[in-house]
This record gives C-alpha cells, structure tokens and sequence, in this order.
C-alpha cells in the first residue's frame, strides 16, 4: 500500500522537479555565460507553450511513439519508488528510450534519421554501463531491489566510487549535455537541425519533453542510491553531481559519436573493472 | 487555471526562426546579436531554433527574389499555428536599394503575410527585440479574439 502511495506522488512530483530543475540548469549556465538567463519556470512555459500548438503530424506512428516514451519513462520513475527491481525499470527505460529512436526513423527527414541513427550510438553506450552499476550494486549490496538497497548500511558511494564516475557517464549522456549532445541540440542547428527530435512538434514535442524530465529524475533517483543513509549528504551528493554536470556542458564542445563509444566505453569499462576488482578483493 | 496558463505561455516562450532571404548579412548580425549576453533574448524565454516546425516566430531578412520565394513560403507553411512572422530592415520591407533590381519581388509581405515591420539598414538589435515583442502583443490580440487589424505596427 505505501509503495503504491509513494509510486503515485512520484508520477506527479518527478515532472514538476525534472521542469524546475531544467529552468534552473538553464539559469545556472545563462550565469556561467554572463547572460541573466530565463525565468526559473520556464521550461513550464515551454511545455505549456507546445501543448497550445497546432498538431502537425508526419505520420501516426509518431504519436504511439513519444506516448510510449512518455508512458515508459513515467512507469520506470513509479517503479522505482515503488521499490521495485532495478533491473525491470532499467528495461522498462529502454524499451521507451528505443520507440523515441523509432519514432526519428518513421519519418523521410534526413536530420530526423541522422538524429535517430546517432541517438541509437547513445543508448548502445550508456545501457551496458547502466547495467554494470546495477551490477556493481548487487554484487555489494546482493540485491537489485530498490527498497534493499536503500535500506543498506553505509553508503555505496564508499564501496562503488568508481562506479558512481561510471553512472555520471550516463547521466550526461541522458541529459543530453555536452560534449555528448549530438543527438539532438540546441547549438547544432547548421549540422542536424534538431536531430531525432526535428519532425516532432507541438503537443507531440510536449509529451517528449515531459518525458525527458521523468528520466532525469530517474537517473538522478538512481545516482542518489549511492548514498541512502543521510538525507543531507544525499542531497549534496545530488546537488554536487548535477552542478559538476552543468560545468562539464559548459566548458566542452560537442564531440563525434566515435569519440564518445571508444571515450566512454574504454573508461567505463576500465573504471568497472578497478571497482569489480577491488570489491572482490577487499 | 491551466488554461490561463496554456496561455500565457504562449507569451512566454516564443522560439524564433531567422532566415535569411538574401540580405547582405548586416541585418543578420544585428539579429545574432540579440543572442549575445549584451542583449540575452534568453531572458524572454527566446531560444533561437533551426527548425520551422519548432518555431512560433519567423524573423526574416534580405529581399525576396525568384529564387528563394519557394523556400520562404515553404518555410513558413511549415510553422504551426499560432505564428508570426516579422520583416527585419529595409531590405526585407520593400526591398530597400535593390528594389527595382531585375531579379527582386520586393519585400516579404509580396509572399507571406507579414506582421511586424523592423526598419533599418541595418534593423538595432532593440529594434529587433521589440518587434518580437510585439509579435506577441499580436498573439495576445489573436487569444482575445480581436479581428487582425490590416495596418501592422511600426517598431
């Protein structure tokens, strides 16, 4: 019953923190940038905006998709406070993860179908190292479930250092930020227009935007896993991860999808395999 | 409630577009600008978009000529409603010195209907800002219901 409670208020407060957090990300590099930067609610004006559009549709196959990403994404949040197994959300994530990429490659547009084909690249890179955090999680804590870990004695950010590098990767990935925001960016338009996001608009943008917020909550949810025995030091791991986040996007340019699976996959692995190690041998 | 803000923020988010129809590249700068932290449009909720199905607000620049008027109209059809479209500097209101050059239709207006006029050679960024906000004055006239006055205000 209370992990029903707990699943519910998360579907409504995960999407107003993903928004504000996105005003506030916006705000922090406007400040980085010398720039006053938009409102703090901004990114609710935006959806808001969106919504109020007309619905320009390419085919009908783009509606299933962002609302299957919107369903998928909104579930795996609710799952996860609901403390479920980490490894049913992760699939849960990248089933709707996959039918944003669908979605791209419905479409004749050849920037839609570059966005897609590089957004593929990003889950291909992100989803394994996912995966062996969760790894690396069951192998200390001997449970995927969310409830076990959080009822975990001492931090895992003690025992899984490296692995916490290692979910950041993903992370940055998932929130689209430089240097590995290729799939889709707003300081890309010469290059791929919007990328996989170039044929969704109005209403359909709408509900993949509020998608995007429901997975930044979820990772974020995830990266707070790592330190479950304080609710300061939880936060400040968060507030920490998040500000070391916007610096990273504002001081790297944007790389080629080569760079990023030979970068990432070589020092993730080589991170998860230090941390495997040192788990096994302590 | 939520309709009240459905539609303010209509206001509060207007995403532009800029094409460039052929201008000699000063208007464009003067746009750009707007971008910088000097003038920080982003504080309107502006975002400069490369995509027409992205965008609320067209700012074009340069004269309309046989060339480019399929790509303009093309372009603009492609915006969803509600949208506006502003004619920055001499050039893209009527045409400006090349007016009665042999391969120039004139100003934007020839080919879409245009709602905001920014004259200068080149249009200042102020001017550029203000007549994106009164491009959406013009939004708020179409939520209330007010018929489209013909004349379109100066900036």
């Amino acid at each position: 019953m209370e992990s029903i409670f707990f699943a519910v208020s998360a579907l409504i407060l995960a999407p107003l923190a993903g928004g504000l957090l996105s005003g506030i990300d916006r705000r922090i590099t406007a400040r980085m940038q010398s720039r006053l930067g938009p409102p703090i609610l901004q990114a609710f004006y935006d959806v808001g905006k969106l919504f109020g559009k007309e619905r320009l549709l390419v085919n009908r196959w783009q509606i299933v998709c962002c609302w299957v990403y919107f369903v998928a994404a909104a579930l795996s949040v609710a799952l996860f406070f609901a403390q479920a197994d980490l490894l049913i959300i992760f699939f849960v994530q990248a089933a709707g993860a996959m039918f944003l990429v669908m979605g791209a490659l419905s479409t004749k547009s050849p920037y839609s179908q570059v966005g897609a084909q590089r957004e593929l690249i990003q889950i291909l890179t992100y989803e394994p190292l996912l995966i062996l955090v969760f790894v690396g999680i069951y192998l200390e804590v001997g449970s995927f479930n969310v409830g076990e870990i959080m009822a975990y004695n001492t931090p895992l950010i003690q025992k899984l250092p490296l692995m916490f590098i290692v979910l950041s990767y993903a992370l940055t990935i998932k929130l689209r930020k430089s240097p590995f925001d290729f799939s889709t960016s707003h300081h890309a338009h010469q290059e791929l227009v919007k990328g996989v996001l170039t044929e969704y608009s109005g209403p359909v943008l709408a509900v993949i935007e509020m998608a995007h917020w429901y997975e930044t909550v979820l990772i974020l949810s995830v990266c707070a896993l790592f330190w479950t025995t304080s609710w300061f030091w939880m936060i400040a791991l968060l507030v920490a991860t998040y500000l070391v986040e916007i610096i990273i996007d504002n001081t790297m340019a944007r790389m080629t999808w080569r760079w990023m699976l030979k970068y990432v996959w070589s020092i993730g692995l080589v991170l998860t395999f230090i941390n495997f190690i040192w788990l096994h041998v302590r | 409630m939520l309709k009240n803000f459905l539609k303010n923020s209509q206001i509060k988010s207007p995403w532009i577009i800029h094409f460039d129809c052929g201008s000699c590249n000063g208007c464009d700068i003067e746009t750009l600008a707007c971008l910088t932290p000097l003038y920080d449009v982003e504080r309107f909720g502006i975002i400069n978009v490369g995509n027409p199905k992205h965008a609320d607000i067209l700012l074009v620049t340069g004269t309309v000529n046989y060339r480019n008027k399929a790509v303009l109209q093309n372009l603009y059809d492609q915006m969803p409603e509600p949208k506006a479209v502003v004619a920055i500097g001499a050039c893209g209101l009527s045409g400006g010195v090349f007016h009665d050059s042999y391969n120039v239709i004139g100003g934007v207006d020839k080919i879409i209907p245009v709602d905001v006029y920014v004259p200068g050679c080149p249009a200042k960024p102020e001017a550029i800002i203000d007549g994106v906000v009164q491009a959406l004055e013009k939004f708020k006239q179409k939520q209330a219901g007010d018929p489209q006055s013909p004349e379109s205000a100066e900036a």
